[in-house]
């Protein structure tokens, strides 16, 4: 049987020296220390990551709002997300009086725990990825469920009816956008055929986004609101429920929810850009012609686009109500995922082994149901038929003698 | 608005102010400009111009300015002069109104433009007379039309102002032959 | 069907909440996310401003008023000074009125930015629009800050005028103001008025009708949203309101989104009226000599003006002496909070803080 680390570059790489390094017989030996070394690259890497999106975030939302943004440690504050831990680790580590200890304790570590166990199946770059899980995709869905559980602890847990009101949010809404979430994704496991994310990367010959444009639209809403991300973060909603489910946390235990909810953004980036628009490979040219650029460095390039859009859409929009988050995911993500995983069902019965030339129609037709849909759905969710600002007049009132 | 173009907009007018210059300063490196009316505290103010009137204290709305005054011995010639004893300004209780500086008759005291002086306690915020005495002669325009008609610029290095201009008379000193003027030649 | 038990649960959101304008505390009742209850708590910030005038000269008043709402204390200033001026029998150079009338509309323009830009930030919005409303407030302030050395608490008018003339490169400043501001706020327009979250969130929500808001004395923004068109610029101008060519916009709903639409609106008739008076702005003296410690003859009178809030009142008594013998202000975000609690049962936690933000109440006016 073939091994998930076979086609892994960096960890056989690993395991040839240690093997090199040990005795015959202390083969288990150099697979340990390879996987351990192999295990800490990526998760400091993911977690290195996740402190320059913080900071990166800071800094571009600064700009967005025509503010200059942290600035003030180390050259263009970039030690910024540092001096944050620090602060946090210096700080005392409240726990309410009526929060419940072991809960409290649990849900920080859960989480940071659930998000980085994900980072173990994304490909960063052709042969840098840590396992080639044949089930990967449905593994980067079903692992971020896991937070869910942990924020509900941590809101039941803490004894604040914000924190619960916080909570019981978090889990209505996560649960109601898994459902899109993992539809929207069918279209693509249909057109690469494996649920590996590495297959899924080598069978863009085109990027998913081009003949995804639904499926690409129902994941990046799905995932901002499974990340708790704006317009969506209603269960931190700092404006009505001061911080929802983290009001009591603080000191280190705030730290690794910050974390856990950062790590979660450049995850889910990391996703967005292998799956969408093909990780590692060229994303303008097909995989046939020169990359231009090393794998790794696209892949980067690629999370960074992501991570900037989802910033911007921070900056921009308002949060919904949450009866408005919900009626969103049911009555229109979840038709349109449907919809979108139907037709691609239908284009790849069609052509079940596409031409290049086949594919760009495969696109065209997809983006046609995809506008086309879109246009009905506002049609069908629209209240307001005149101008929203008709409401209100200018009246010439003349002015009484005094 | 159908199609989620009123989002679209939005998203056009956020990324063009990505590319527009901060409108914000980094503060202790940076400062924006302060106009020279600017009313702050550190106020400025002219023993010698001052009579002891306590019109100031008298005016204040928060009953933060404390005077004693006692006879000097000095211009006995010209009426007395008061010595002041106590000159304390409360700036903890400071709304900085300037009432006390439309209140000053002899144009004696006037408007700082600092606002700096945060302290750890509060007894620590009383400009006493010794540090009014000490302190840096650059008034702030307020209420001193005089001082802005000469195109006087507090935030200018050097540019202090003398007991002597910082009146609204032409010249408050008597020359010396206004004095002979005044108290030989008159006679 | 399993009969799950269920109860209501009590929330304190204030005295400190990241959205309650000021120290203001709401008692609200919920069942899951609804409102079935509220009950409105105030007082933290009460500072006796009546109480205290009766202890301080007319002229001193003037630094009591910039800070009950001190959002907008131009306009604070002027309805006070008015009070006083009718006390006193008191005419104003011309010169005077326009500026008073110029820098309070500058002022509701700051006030108005400021009352959107926080309500957006209610609605969730990360600071992006409440910063841009910002910028356009703080170069308003940059004026009032060479008017009168202040920026926010400003006392710039006295009885019988405003305290000085305003320095020469003043006027060049307000007229690049008026250039440059309509473009910013068509800017803050394209970006919130027709999203379709902030439409979602606001249209049909926290409704008040017409009849209640009469019924409520609801005043102000909020009253002219309802659909009332009652501006007291125009029912019983003060100053120079009378000659001032401005129209005044009037909401259908009474919603939330009118309430916010009316106060976008008032913006740019604030800017109209800003440019006529920087047009015709007269000459001569800005304030008639009155003594520091003058004596109104025995009396009262109100005087009443239209503020950012609503019907800002100054009754004041006088019994021959040089401070007031009673000073009554009738706040106008006071009585516009009165329907608070009504309009938000039924409503979700969310759109709590959509209605009090709409509403746009300043906690330092309802206190005193
Ligand atoms: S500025 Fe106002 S409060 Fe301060 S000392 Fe002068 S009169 Fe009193
Ligand atoms: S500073 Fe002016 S008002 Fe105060 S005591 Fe001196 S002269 Fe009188």
């Amino acid at each position: 049987m073939e091994s998930p680390f076979d086609r892994n570059g960096l960890f056989s790489g690993l395991y040839g020296f240690f093997a090199d390094l040990t005795p015959e017989s202390f083969a288990w030996l150099a697979y340990l220390l390879a996987g351990v070394v192999v295990v800490f690259i990526v998760i400091n890497g993911v977690m290195l990551l996740t402190a320059f999106e913080t900071y990166m975030e800071r800094r571009v939302l600064g700009r967005f709002q025509t503010r200059l943004g942290p600035n003030r440690v180390g050259p263009f504050g970039l030690l910024q997300p540092f001096a944050d831990v620090f602060k946090l680790l210096i700080k005392e580590d409240l726990r309410p009086a009526m929060a419940d200890r072991l809960t409290f304790f649990l849900a920080p570590v859960l989480m940071v725990a659930a998000i980085l166990l994900v980072a173990a199946v994304v490909p960063f770059g052709p042969n840098t990825f840590l396992a080639d899980l044949n089930i990967g995709v449905l593994f980067i869905v079903g692992i971020p469920t896991i937070a869910t559980v942990a924020m509900f602890l941590g809101g039941w847990g803490s004894g604040n009816r914000f924190a619960l009101l916080g909570a019981a949010r978090a889990v209505a809404m996560l649960i109601s956008y898994e459902v899109p979430m993992i539809v929207s994704l069918a279209g693509v496991l249909l057109l690469a055929g494996s649920m590996s994310l590495v297959d899924v990367v080598e069978a863009q010959r085109l990027p998913f986004i081009v003949l995804q444009p639904l499926g690409f639209f129902v994941f990046l809403v799905a995932a901002s609101a499974e990340m708790n991300r704006s317009p969506f973060d209603l269960m931190e909603a700092e404006s009505e429920l001061t911080a929802g489910f983290h009001t009591e946390f603080s000191g280190i235990r705030f730290g690794l929810l910050q974390l856990a909810e950062f790590g979660e953004l450049v995850i889910i980036s990391a996703v967005l850009a292998v799956i969408f628009v093909s990780g590692w490979q060229n994303p303008f040219v097909s995989p046939d012609y020169a990359q231009w650029l090393p794998g790794q460095l696209w892949f980067l390039l690629k999370l960074v686009f992501f991570l900037l859009l989802f910033t911007w859409i921070r900056a921009t929009l308002p949060r919904m109500r949450v009866d408005q988050v919900m009626a969103f995911a049911w009555k229109a993500l979840f038709p349109l995922a449907i919809i979108n995983t139907l037709v691609t069902a239908v284009l790849v019965v069609a052509w079940p082994e596409p031409e290049y030339g086949q594919l760009w129609i495969m696109a065209a037709i997809n983006w046609a149901v995809a506008i086309a849909c879109l246009v009905l759905f506002s049609r069908f969710l629209e209240r307001h038929r005149e101008r929203p600002t008709a409401s209100v007049q200018l009246v010439e009132i003349p002015a009484e003698a005094s | 608005m159908p199609y989620g173009l009123g989002i679209a907009k939005g998203m056009m007018v956020t990324l063009r102010n990505l590319v527009r210059k901060p409108v914000t300063v980094q503060y202790p490196e940076q400062r924006v400009a302060q106009h020279h009316r600017f009313r702050g505290e550190d106020f400025v103010w002219y023993e010698e111009r001052c009579t002891g009137c306590a019109s100031c204290a008298k005016y204040c709305p928060q009953g933060i300015i404390k005077i004693v005054t006692a006879p000097s011995g000095e211009m006995t010639q010209e009426g007395e002069k008061y010595k002041l004893e106590v000159f304390d300004i409360e700036i903890a209780r400071c709304m900085f109104c300037g009432l006390c500086v439309e209140a000053c008759p002899y144009d004696a005291l006037h408007m700082g433009s600092g606002f700096e002086r945060a302290r750890p306690r509060q007894s620590d915020l009383v400009i006493t007379v010794d540090e009014l005495k000490a302190s840096a002669k650059k008034p702030s325009t307020w209420f001193r039309p005089q001082l802005q008609d000469r195109g006087y610029d507090p935030f200018q290095p050097g540019d202090d102002v003398s007991w002597q201009d910082a009146g609204r008379e032409k010249s408050v000193a008597p020359t010396y032959e206004e004095m002979l003027q005044r108290w030989v030649q008159g006679r | 069907m399993v009969n799950l038990p269920s109860e209501q649960i009590t929330i304190n959101l204030g005295p400190q909440h990241p959205s309650t304008h000021g120290v203001f505390r709401l008692r609200v009742t919920l069942d899951g996310e609804v409102i079935t209850d509220v009950e409105p708590i105030f007082g933290y910030l009460h500072r006796g401003t009546e109480k205290l005038a009766e202890e301080r000269t007319y002229t001193q008043i003037v630094t009591l008023t910039d800070r009950l709402d001190y959002t907008s204390s131009m306009i604070n200033n002027q309805a006070y000074v008015l009070a006083v001026e009718k006390l006193a029998g008191v005419t104003v150079p011309p010169r005077g009125q326009y500026l008073r009338v110029l820098t309070a509309e500058l002022q509701r323009i700051a006030s108005h930015l400021m009352g959107v830009g926080f309500f957006l930030q209610d609605l969730g919005a990360s600071g992006t629009p409440l910063m841009y409303c910002f910028r356009e407030r703080e170069r308003i302030l940059d004026l009032f800050e060479m008017l009168c050395g202040a920026r926010v608490t400003v006392s710039y008018m006295r009885p019988g005028g405003v305290f000085q003339e305003p320095p020469p490169e003043f006027w060049p400043a307000v007229r690049h103001l008026l250039d440059t501001t309509p473009d910013a706020i068509a800017e803050l327009e394209r970006l919130i008025s027709e999203n379709e979250i902030v439409l979602a969130r606001t249209k049909g929500v926290g409704v008040l009708t017409k009849e209640k808001a009469i019924d409520s004395a609801v005043s102000g923004p909020n009253l002219r949203a309802s659909g009332v068109a009652w501006d007291l610029r125009k029912a019983d101008p003060y100053d120079v309101y009378a000659d001032m060519d401005f129209a005044v916009p009037v909401g259908s709903n009474g919603d939330s989104y009118d309430r916010f639409l009316v106060r976008v609106m008032e913006v740019h008739q604030s800017i109209r009226i800003a440019e006529q008076c920087y047009r015709d702005m007269p000459g001569g003296p800005v304030r008639s000599e009155l003594p520091f410690f003058f004596r109104p003859p025995p009396g009262d009178a109100y005087a009443h003006v239209e503020a950012s809030k609503g019907e800002l009142g100054f009754y004041l008594v006088s019994d021959g002496g040089i401070a007031p013998y009673r000073c009554k202000i009738r706040s106008p975000s006071f009585i516009n909070l009165t329907v608070l609690a009504e309009m938000l049962i039924g409503w979700k936690v969310a759109d709590l803080m959509v209605i009090f933000g709409s509403l746009d109440v300043n906690m330092g006016e309802v206190d005193r």
